[in-house]
This record gives C-alpha cells, sequence and structure tokens, in this order.
C-alpha cells in the first residue's frame, strides 16, 4: 500500500472513489426520466406503448408531425383513393391512417410563452434593477418593511389571489390577453428581482460611483455608466431567473387564459386527449418545452443557489 | 439634468492658487451638491422605488383585500349580477367546522412531511458525497440539479405516463429489481399518496443538497483540524461539528420546501388532479375546485384567507431565519 503523506482532513482516494460513484448512481437514476422522454418523443404511438416497455425503438419523428398538426381519421378505402403524399410530414400522418387537417395550436402557445415570458422579465428586471439600486443605496425610510414586504408578495400562493386578480381581469378586459399575463407575471418576479439584484448591488463598492460623481456625473449618470455595467452579471442571472419562473407558470395561466393568451404549460397536458393516448406527441411538446430551460440551468449553475434562495445564501 | 456636466467642467479653471493635487475635491466644494446632481437623491429613491411598491400594491395587497371582503359575502363569480349579502363570519365557520377542510389539510400535512422528510435524508446523503469533491463531482452535481428547474405541471404529465400499469417504465424498473405484479400507482388510493411523494421527491431534493451542500462548505477547515488534533472520532465530528454547524441551512431547506409544497398546485393538478376520489386532494387543488369549479366564490375566498393565514406564518419564521443565516 502506498503512503502518500496527505492532509488528515483531505478524504482518502478510496472514499472519493465510493462518493463519486454513489453520487453518480443517483445521478443516472434521476435522469432516467429525462432520457425517457426524450426517448418517448422520437418514437411511434404503438412503441410508446409496447408491453414491455422497449428500450430500443425505431426511431419516428410520427410524435413532433402529430404535435405540430391536426389530423382526422379517414376509411381504408378512402385513403387508398387519395393521391400520393406531397410532403414527408403528410406520409407520416397516412402511415396512422388518418389525413392532415390543418396546424396545431402548439406553434402559438409556445410563441406565447415567449411572449410574455420576455415581456415579464425584461419588466420586472427593469424595474427590480431601479428598487434595488435605491434599496442598496439610498436611506429609505422603513426600508427593510418595504424589504420585508417585496418578499412576503411572493409567499402567496396564486390559488388564493387568483380569485379576485380573475374578478379584476375581467372587470378591466385582461382576460386571456398577453399584457394581463405580462402584467401579473412582472409582479411576482419582481420579488425575486428586487432581492437578487440588492445582493448583487450591495457587492459593487459605492466608491466607483462616487468618484464618478466627484468627477461631475450626476447620481442618474454614474447609475447607468458606472454601476450599471458592473451589476452585468447579475441583471444576466436575474433575468434568466425571472424568465424560468415566467415560462414555468401554471396556475395563473390556467385560470386566467383560456385561447389567445394561453401559454404552452396548460397546454401541454391537454395534447394527451386529442385522438388517443398521443404519448410521442406528448413527449415531443416536452422535450421541445424543456430543452431552452436545461441549457439555461447549465448556463446559470453557478448562481443557482443564490437564485433560488432569493440572495440569501452566496457562497 | 443633462447641463449639469458641462457646467461643472466649465466651473473647473478660475482659481489660480488651486493645489494641483486635489482638484475633484476643490471642484466638488466648489458647488453645492444638490444642484449639481439634478434630483436630490430622496426623490430619485422614491422614483426608484414607486413603481414596484405600486405594482404589488394593485396586483397583490388589492386583491388581497378583495378577497377578504369577498370571503364575509355569498359571492358568486358565476353570477356577477345577484344581490351580494353580507354573512359576517359564517363563512369561515363552514369552512373551519368542514370535515372535507380537515381532512384536505391532512393529506396536506402528510404529503409535506413525508416528502420533505424524504428529500432532507436523500438531499443531505448527497451533500455529504458530493463536498469530498472527487473528480467531476461540479459536473455531476449539476446534472442532479436539472430537475428542479422544470414546469411542475409539465413534470406531472410526463409522470403520468410513468406511471401507466401497463407499459410505464416505473414499473418496468420495479418488475427489473423483482417487484411482482403491477402496481396501479395513480388509480390506488392507498399508492397514489406516495407517487405525489415520489415525483416531488424527485424534482426537489437537488433543492435539498444545493443549499446544504452550500452548507458544508461554509464550516471553516479549523475545526476539524482542531478535532483531528484532538483525536476526535468521525462520529463525533459528525455530531459535533457538522451537523450544528449545517443546522441553519437545514431549518432554511425545510421553511422553503414547506411553504413551496404548501402552496403546491400545478404538480398534482396534473399527476392526480386529487384523485382517486379525493385522497390526494390537496388545499390547493380543493380550493381550485371550490372556487373554479363550483364557483363558491366568498366560500373558497375564506378558505383561502385560511391558507394565507398559515402560509404567512411560515414566512415570518423563514424571513426571521434569512435574516439569521446572513449575519454568519
Amino acid at each position: 500500500m502506498k503512503t502518500v503523506p496527505h492532509s488528515p482532513l483531505e478524504p482518502s482516494s478510496l472514499s472519493k472513489w465510493l462518493a463519486g460513484s454513489a453520487v453518480v448512481t443517483y445521478a443516472l437514476i434521476s435522469l432516467i426520466p429525462l432520457a425517457w422522454i426524450f426517448m418517448t418523443s422520437f418514437r411511434t404511438p404503438e412503441d410508446a406503448i409496447a408491453y414491455p416497455p422497449k428500450v430500443i425503438a425505431q426511431p419516428s419523428l410520427v410524435g413532433y408531425v402529430n404535435l405540430f398538426t391536426t389530423r382526422s381519421r379517414v376509411g381504408a378505402a378512402e385513403l387508398a383513393a387519395l393521391p400520393p403524399p406531397a410532403t414527408w410530414y403528410e406520409g407520416l400522418v397516412r402511415q396512422q391512417q388518418m389525413i392532415l387537417a390543418g396546424p396545431s395550436r402548439f406553434p402559438d402557445r409556445y410563441r406565447n410563452s415567449l411572449l410574455v415570458g420576455f415581456g415579464s422579465t425584461l419588466l420586472s428586471v427593469v424595474l427590480g434593477t431601479l428598487a434595488a439600486y435605491a434599496f442598496s443605496r439610498f436611506r429609505v425610510p422603513g426600508k427593510d418593511d418595504w424589504l420585508f414586504f417585496i418578499l412576503s408578495t411572493r409567499m402567496m400562493p396564486p390559488i388564493a389571489v387568483a380569485i379576485p386578480i380573475y374578478l379584476m381581469f375581467r372587470q378591466l378586459g385582461l382576460n386571456d390577453t398577453h399584457l394581463g399575463l405580462i402584467l401579473l407575471y412582472t409582479v411576482v418576479n419582481l420579488s425575486l428581482a428586487v432581492w437578487l439584484l440588492k445582493g448583487f448591488m450591495d457587492e459593487i463598492p459605492r466608491e466607483y460611483e462616487e468618484a464618478a460623481m466627484v468627477d461631475g456625473y450626476t447620481r442618474w449618470q454614474a447609475f447607468l455608466k458606472v454601476v450599471l455595467p458592473q451589476a452585468a452579471t447579475g441583471i444576466a442571472t436575474t433575468a434568466i431567473f425571472c424568465l424560468i419562473f415566467s415560462w414555468n407558470e401554471y396556475a395563473f395561466a390556467l385560470l386566467l387564459t383560456s385561447g389567445t393568451a394561453q401559454t404552452a404549460p396548460p397546454f401541454i397536458p391537454t395534447i394527451i386527449g386529442e385522438g388517443g393516448l398521443d404519448w410521442p406527441a406528448m413527449a415531443a411538446g416536452t422535450t421541445l418545452f424543456l430543452l431552452p430551460v436545461l441549457v439555461f440551468t447549465v448556463l446559470l449553475r453557478k448562481h443557482l443557489l443564490r437564485g433560488v434562495t432569493f440572495g440569501a445564501i452566496r457562497k | 439634468m443633462q447641463w449639469a456636466q458641462p457646467a461643472a467642467a466649465v466651473a473647473l479653471p478660475p482659481e489660480p492658487a488651486d493645489p494641483p493635487l486635489r482638484p475633484a475635491v476643490h471642484q466638488a466644494g466648489q458647488r453645492p451638491r444638490l444642484a449639481r446632481q439634478g434630483l436630490s437623491d430622496r426623490a430619485l429613491a422614491w422614483l426608484f422605488v414607486g413603481p414596484t411598491i405600486v405594482l404589488l400594491l394593485a396586483f397583490n395587497i388589492f386583491p388581497l383585500l378583495w378577497t377578504i371582503w369577498l370571503s364575509f359575502t355569498n359571492f358568486r363569480a358565476n353570477r356577477p349580477n345577484a344581490a351580494v349579502e353580507w354573512l359576517g363570519l359564517s363563512n369561515y365557520r363552514r369552512v373551519l367546522n368542514n370535515e372535507a377542510i380537515w381532512e384536505t389539510m391532512r393529506t396536506t400535512a402528510h404529503f409535506l412531511c413525508t416528502s420533505i422528510a424524504l428529500q432532507l435524508v436523500l438531499g443531505f446523503g448527497l451533500a455529504l458525497l458530493l463536498n469530498r469533491r472527487f473528480r467531476t463531482h461540479s459536473f455531476w452535481s449539476t446534472a442532479i440539479l436539472l430537475p428542479m428547474m422544470l414546469a411542475p405541471a409539465v413534470v406531472g404529465t410526463f409522470w403520468k405516463y410513468f406511471f401507466e400499469p401497463q407499459y410505464g417504465i416505473f414499473n418496468a424498473i420495479a418488475r427489473f429489481f423483482g417487484a411482482s405484479g403491477n402496481f396501479t400507482m395513480l388509480g390506488d388510493t392507498r399508492l397514489s399518496p406516495w407517487a405525489i411523494v415520489l415525483v416531488d421527491t424527485w424534482m426537489w431534493t437537488p433543492y435539498v443538497m444545493l443549499l446544504l451542500l452550500a452548507g458544508l462548505r461554509s464550516i471553516p477547515q479549523y475545526l476539524y483540524e482542531a478535532a483531528e488534533v484532538d483525536r476526535a472520532s468521525e462520529w463525533i465530528k459528525f455530531t459535533r461539528i457538522t451537523l450544528p454547524m449545517v443546522m441553519p441551512f437545514i431549518l432554511l431547506a425545510l421553511l422553503f420546501r414547506a411553504i413551496e409544497n404548501f402552496k403546491m398546485f400545478d404538480l398534482v393538478d396534473n399527476l392526480t388532479n386529487g384523485g382517486p376520489g379525493s385522497v390526494t386532494e390537496l388545499a390547493s387543488i380543493h380550493l381550485k375546485r371550490e372556487a373554479f369549479e363550483k364557483w363558491r366564490t366568498g366560500y373558497s375566498s375564506a378558505l383561502a384567507i385560511v391558507l394565507f393565514v398559515a402560509i404567512y406564518g411560515m414566512s415570518l419564521v423563514t424571513v426571521r431565519f434569512l435574516d439569521k443565516v446572513k449575519q454568519r
């Protein structure tokens, strides 16, 4: 046995190896659902309900075709009488004894999610940055109370405020509109934005702005030209967190939208119902919906802790 | 505001006795501070904070007050033109005397306690292992974190597919490990409360792990060095150093999870929708049914206020805790 002198606090290589394999085992098991949903999206509906479940199956784009189209079932004779399919996806539709009826609502729902997500993120980051700067630098009377008030709004269960918001939106004509959802998500995100950004602002030394102001900048110019560039990482981190929240939000979207402004989360569960149990189409929608979040999570990994604890733990 | 800068620049030259080493200080002293800044700091502060406060008041406090008012009435949102009667406390009396409500509270409590206990055990275990800093540990910790960032509604939807008794992968894996028969996880009144616990644990164990890993990394090494000098056993080191030092983080994770799971709606709404029967009908699912399916607006407002008070109590404790953790 090698006797390498090492600090008694450094874990031995055997214990590191054991810890590593335990963690890898957990990680692989916990990633099975994600891998499985990804694989299901490239299967045929028949393979998706095979018993026992197939690990390897012939890849197919039927799920994606079904996700983006609506179809109607026709008889075998009628199907045989049709001219050959004009496109590859029409061919895939015909294979299921169906003909193409038109595009599905999925692209619209996805676009709504993007619009509402980016709109509310922009608003909450702009407002949050201003408020966070003020809380970080100025003597605001009752500062701690305001900050607590802002945080406490996040604690409200969405369903509890949904009733009056539903009534309020009905009065204002905001039900099922993009603007309504954008405003609502902005408000929900503001608490996170203010708390996170205040933490980032607190880390920027005051001396920078003071020096700039001594050199003749106004407070506003110092804020724009000195503080904002310094806070860029923090602002980007906050923006991604707000975006992910708006992207994932379900309860308000379910209760306050039904058609024009409906986002993807309330729509995806309804995919399964259309035309029997179409698991591959649901999996395809899920894959397209989750991918951006997975990418952002990897980008955010250094700041995740800070984001999910409202900036309380900074590592 | 724009004129201020050139004016300050022009104001520079006049004095001949200007000491060359301190021009900036001199300049600052020469003009009154307020005039150069355009707006006073105080005005700017309210300008910056104002929009946030106004939005929060309009979309949070106003709706909350409205809910309180509704909770004293018999208003029904699907009959907006009917006469509204003032009922006093009777909605609250009905909520608190309703056996069905207490049943949903018990369901919520069961879900809360079991899922959080599982997450704490698994999350702490993983954090201790990751803290050994084996090679590639940061890659694997990122991989483990992925589930917690996903949309709970979508997670609930695709787990429904995994739980399918015949072709679902959950049963396939159970059979692989030697289980006999099929589990109808979502159709069995005894199993489905555990189905939501399982999915919630899959999703949120990473969260607990992340917080506790930060806790472990905040422990100063010299404590362990001192223990080493005293020849303390591993058990003593764990119970006397690791556990007490990580405790604030454990409590913080516990509170955050408790609040989130108490509010939990989207995952369960899609996974079981409260069924079979009402065995997984959490308080928030029950509230949605009363408010948006039966349209008993006044009654459900009272229920909403009861839930809100409970969560608000928990969050008060959390914020006190955040302050404590921050001070360390």
